[in-house]
């Protein structure tokens, strides 16, 4: 008791926080990374279970009956994609009405802000098609979503010939709660946002689409397939949404619990669980798997056609086939692929039977792996540890300003002296920095047409280095204006710009992470050490190579190489920076399409919250 | 069974004095639907020569049942209309229904000028009957209880408008099962024993797409001169099978098939017992389907304002039943298009936005006659809890603003009155009306949230009334399947 409020006692704890400063933020640090890296630890996390009642006791049985004819439609579809070279519209609606569903199509149109070179289109035209299966005596209040896109080429063809097989089910069953809406959407996550927005009525990304004629209510749960071939060994779910948004885990809690009664191979990030969690390459299984996870999320951006439902409150996830697990292979030949629509049956009748929304489990937490999962209340620990360096360094600045410099009579008067022009000196390396940040943010899209007019690159190329050549402008640029307005910089100065520019960080983060915990926390484990040990007494030469190194910009460029790698496909110096150069590009392109927020946050908030830092080290 | 018949007049003789005549009336319309579907509507009607009004007491009950007739005089009710539904109207694919009901329960009584308070006979109202049809009418209060100002006109006689004696409910959440049936059924003069009603067993008709049963009770002339009244209970029960759930895709449809029951007599208590079929959809003999037993007995009759043909099967006549001695009427599709209808009339209605802070209910019209105009009526209760922006209201049609010639709302109040607003649109040939509002959502304090709170919360329906012109002319002295609403 009484520890701040008795002056002697809170002089003796500020001294103490002073004096041992550093050592305790290094202490931080090391047990921030160690936290998380502990999170992959079996011991440490909870084993997932199923929290919803409405779905964990009650029994559904799924007898869906055939699986080759659900094959045969799927050649059916490829035949006529072929020979109408796209999503054969009519032949999808004719189809489904023969099911006996409400169809209804619509169409969409969007000219990207530049082009998409991975995959190759500008103007986008498309038409999505969805069927309504209206449940018998319902007041069409309440909706599931099954998706599936129609992709280029030979992909996802028996994803349609699934999803029209499940309505042909479906349709001649009387248990329907809720309407089941079959969409099938092309130009995959561009239809999505268009069938979605049209859904919903809302415009936020300026695309054109014709209003939707029949809708089923609001929609409770969405699932989206992902099929390409004949032969599946195993399934995989995918989580992240836009922006790090993640479906409530009931909904991976279920796809967990059919693939085990059914007895299908299930795997998230493409990895299968292994048992042996306390041998190193148990735990480092575990790892890297929640490290794919942890990138994933920062990323941004929507990783499946589910990741746009997220948006509106519906819970959702993408089921995708996969056909590369060969050893496992002989244990499904005797099952075959009935068994995915037997999973996929299964799961919409649990959905069916939800009373309310999914709201019972968790909607922040990580995944070591598909059994296992650490909740937000575990892993926010973690970047608490980052978060509070920020805080002992603002503390300690404080300390340093309020405390006299000089113990000579008039030192009040000293010190109004300095302060007075620290304000500007403070502001003005703010404004200008904000100003680079929202050069960063405009320029790249809105100066193309000048790029590509000037220098021999495609647009796509142009958009992504007027970015980096703003970024590496913003480092030349403003790190002495101070000089200009206040003269010679002060010891003062810097400190209070400093103390700004920490503070600000930390609230920066800490809102981050509490939307998206892996943004934040890979943010602040490269820019909490160069917020927290910046001065302008250090060697410069040595520290602006660490500043850079520790930069958003080469943060991006390591977590590409990184994910690389995690992903088991590393790449050469060479493909990484091309892959590099296509990341910026889809990120800027997310933004504009979907409404992702990484690439404004990062131009308009982070990105001039580091140059605060960068000035601080020229500050002399 | 003979000496009971001999019996039951004597003692009305003895007892009711006589004067009072009573009289009974069941029907089943079966309408094949351009679907697939098929769509069975029960109506059985009983009309009554006695006097509710002015205090009357009545003591001696026939066939009239004696719970309402209570209801009636005590409560004072001139016109009571309840529904309780199961589904949704699919009107793109059904075409319009004989009653409109909406989802849930419905509830609009006018009640008679003699009534001083009527808010609280209303509630008492509700609370029998609550009991009475085992529904959770009692939570009808005033925070969901509207006073629609031009929506609704009393359909039997009337010479009191008065709109302070109306008060109209709606709860969407009501879910209607079997324990709503039977009591309805005990309604009935020959409860589920014989006629028509033995056909309704729960558990065919609850294995259907639409299910809606409501009861109406309105004063009637007993001739032109319109001197004396008499009551008439009309008790309707809708349902509609669907081909691929209750007919295994086959299109094929029998009494045995929809209702697992076959029909073996009428009613004894009734004086007409007769099923139709609607064959207007089939003028040439088979061409559409085929109906099994023919019979030679055919009637027009104008539904809705349109000019309708039905097959007519009476049930007072043995030679019906032919040999058997029992009828089960067989209707065989020889080719259906699934296409969907394009009504003259329809409407839906959704919410748009998405986050908890702002919303809009998007209600569109569509008139798809090519050259006519339509005026609409347009009621809209609200619960208080979504805050409606009225200054955000909008009406469209074709890409202009469409000028509403009528608008009444009422604000709620919260806790205690929902929004009301009520509004007259024409609706131009061949156009989408569409007419927005924005919302808020309200902060409730923890214990207004209904159970499951993440379930969310029920808006009524819209009612949408409108004056359909007909070429043919409203024929007064036809069957009684004709519905006289003019809601839509």
């Amino acid at each position: 008791m009484g520890l701040l409020s008795d002056p002697n006692r809170r002089r003796a704890l500020i001294s103490m926080l002073t004096r041992l400063n550093a050592p305790i933020c290094m202490l931080c640090y090391c047990a921030g990374v160690c936290w998380f890296m502990g999170l992959a630890f079996e011991p440490f996390t909870l084993r997932t279970y199923m929290s919803e009642n409405a779905m964990g006791s009650t029994m559904v049985e799924e007898r869906f009956p055939a699986g080759e004819r659900a094959l045969a439609t799927a050649r059916e579809f490829a035949a006529h994609k072929k020979k109408v070279g796209g999503m054969p519209v009519d032949w999808l609606v004719k189809t489904m009405q023969a099911r006996g569903l409400e169809v209804f199509t619509q169409s969409f149109s969007r000219v990207l802000p530049f082009p998409d070179e991975n995959k190759e289109r500008y103007i986008v035209k498309g038409t999505n098609v969805y069927g309504i299966l209206r449940a018998p005596r319902a007041p069409r209040t309440e909706a599931l979503v099954l998706s599936a896109p129609c992709s280029p080429g030979d992909n996802n063809n028996q994803a349609v010939g699934l999803l029209l097989g499940l309505a042909h089910y479906f349709r001649n069953q009387i248990y329907w709660a809720k309407d089941i809406i079959f969409l099938v959407n092309e130009h995959d996550l561009i239809g999505m946002q268009a069938w979605l927005e049209g859904y919903h009525h809302t415009n936020t990304t300026g695309m054109k689409w014709t209003p939707l004629q029949g809708r089923g209510g609001s929609i409770q749960a969405a699932l989206s397939l992902e099929l390409s071939s004949d032969v599946i060994t195993s399934l995989d779910i995918v989580l992240e949404g836009l922006n790090g948004q993640l479906p409530n885990l009931d909904l991976a809690n279920l796809f967990y619990a059919f693939c085990q009664k059914i007895g299908v191979l299930c795997t998230i990030q493409g990895r299968l669980q292994r048992n042996d969690w306390d041998s190193v390459s148990g735990y480092s299984h575990a790892v890297q798997t929640m490290m794919l996870m942890v990138m994933k999320q920062a990323s941004g951006r929507p990783w499946g056609d589910h990741g746009l439902f997220l948006r509106y409150h519906i819970e959702a996830a993408t089921i995708s086939g996969i056909n590369s697990f060969r050893q496992y292979k002989t244990d499904l030949t005797t099952t075959g692929r009935s068994d995915l629509y037997r999973l996929v049956e299964g799961m919409y009748r649990k959905l069916n039977n939800l009373l309310e929304r999914l709201h019972q489990s968790y909607f922040f937490y990580l995944m070591p792996s598909l059994t296992h999962f650490v909740s937000i209340g575990y892993y926010m620990p973690a970047f608490g540890l980052l978060a509070v360096i920020l805080l002992l360094r603002a503390l300690d600045l404080w300390v340093q300003l309020v405390a006299p410099p000089a113990r000579t009579e008039d030192g009040i008067a000293e010190i109004e002296q300095q302060s007075s022009p620290g304000v500007r000196s403070v502001l003005t390396p703010l404004i200008i920095s904000h100003l680079t940040g929202a050069a960063l943010y405009l320029m790249p899209v809105h100066f193309q047409e000048m790029a590509v007019e000037h220098f021999p690159v495609s647009e796509t190329e142009a958009v992504v280095l007027t970015a980096i050549a703003v970024y590496t402008a913003g480092l030349a640029l403003p790190h002495n204006t101070h000089r200009l307005v206040s003269g010679e910089g002060t010891e003062q100065g810097w400190r209070v710009l400093k103390l700004v520019a920490v503070l600000y960080l930390a609230v920066l983060l800490g809102c981050t992470a509490l939307i998206n915990f892996s943004l934040g926390f890979i943010l602040a484990l490269t820019m909490v050490p160069v917020a927290a040990f910046v001065t302008p007494d250090v060697p410069k030469v040595l520290s602006a190579i660490v500043f850079v190194i520790l930069s958003p910009a080469c943060t991006l460029l390591f977590s590409v190489f990184l994910f690389q790698e995690l992903q088991d496909m590393p790449v050469s110096l060479q493909d990484g920076w091309m892959l590099y150069i296509s990341v910026i590009s889809q990120g800027i392109l997310d933004h504009y399409l979907f409404g992702s927020l990484v690439y404004p946050l990062i131009a308009l908030m982070v990105y001039p919250c580091w140059l605060l830092f960068w000035n601080i080290l020229f500050w002399k | 069974h003979e000496l009971w018949e001999a019996v039951l007049p004597l003692i009305v003789l003895l007892c009711g004095g006589g004067q009072l005549k009573d009289d009974f009336q069941e029907e089943l319309v079966i309408r094949p639907l351009h679907s697939g579907d098929i769509y069975a509507s029960f109506h059985f009607r009983t009309l009554w020569e006695t006097d509710f009004m002015k205090g009357n007491k009545v003591s001696h009950y026939r066939l009239f049942p004696k719970s309402l007739g209570q209801v009636i005089s005590k409560f004072s009710v001139r016109e009571l209309h309840i529904s309780f539904t199961q589904g949704y109207w699919r009107t793109m694919q059904w075409g319009q229904p004989y009653l409109p009901s909406p989802p849930g329960a419905e509830l609009w009584v006018w009640f008679q000028d003699t009534v001083t308070d009527v808010d609280a006979t209303w509630k008492e109202l509700t609370n029998v009957l609550s009991g009475i049809f085992c529904a959770s009418l009692n939570f009808i209060d005033s925070t969901n209880t509207v006073q629609p100002s031009a929506s609704f006109k009393p359909l039997g006689i009337a010479n009191v408008t008065d709109h302070r004696f109306l008060r109209y409910a709606t709860l969407p959440r009501e879910i209607v099962c079997t324990e709503n049936l039977t009591p309805w059924k005990k309604l009935l003069p020959c409860g589920s024993k014989a006629g028509l009603a033995v056909l309704l067993k729960s558990e065919k008709l609850f294995h259907s797409s639409f299910h809606s049963q409501a009861v109406h009770i309105r004063p009637m002339c007993q001739d032109s001169q319109c001197k004396t009244p008499s009551w008439e209970l009309r008790q309707t029960l809708n349902v509609v099978f669907d081909l691929h759930t209750s007919g295994q895709g086959k299109q094929e449809w029998s009494l045995f098939k929809m209702f697992s029951r076959t029909l073996t007599e009428a009613c004894p208590l009734a004086s007409s017992s007769k099923i139709y079929i609607d064959i207007t959809d089939n003028p040439q003999v088979g061409e559409q389907f085929e109906l099994i037993p023919a019979t030679p007995l055919l009637r027009q009759a104008v539904v809705l304002g349109d000019r309708r043909t039905f097959s007519v099967y009476d049930l007072t006549q043995q030679v019906t039943f032919g040999t058997v001695r029992s009828l089960n009427l067989l209707i065989r599709w020889k080719s259906t298009e699934g296409h969907m209808l394009r009504p003259l009339l329809h409407a839906e209605r959704y919410v748009a936005g998405y986050g908890l802070q702002t919303g809009e209910i998007h209600t569109l019209m569509y008139n798809n006659h090519p050259f006519r105009s339509f005026s609409v009526l347009l009621l809209d209760s609200v619960p208080w809890y979504l805050r409606l922006y009225i200054h955000t209201l909008t009406v469209t049609s074709k890409g202009k603003d469409n000028k509403p010639s009528y608008i009444h709302y009422q604000p709620s109040k919260d806790r205690i009155r929902p929004h009301l607003l009520e509004m007259l649109v024409q609706l131009p040939p061949h156009s989408v009306t569409e007419v927005t509002v924005q919302f808020e959502r309200a902060l409730l304090k923890w214990t207004e949230y209904t159970p499951d709170p993440n379930h969310g919360f029920y808006v009524g329906s819209s009612v949408i009334s409108a004056l359909v012109p007909s070429t043919v002319a409203m024929d007064t002295n036809n069957t009684q399947e004709r519905t006289l609403f003019s809601s839509l």
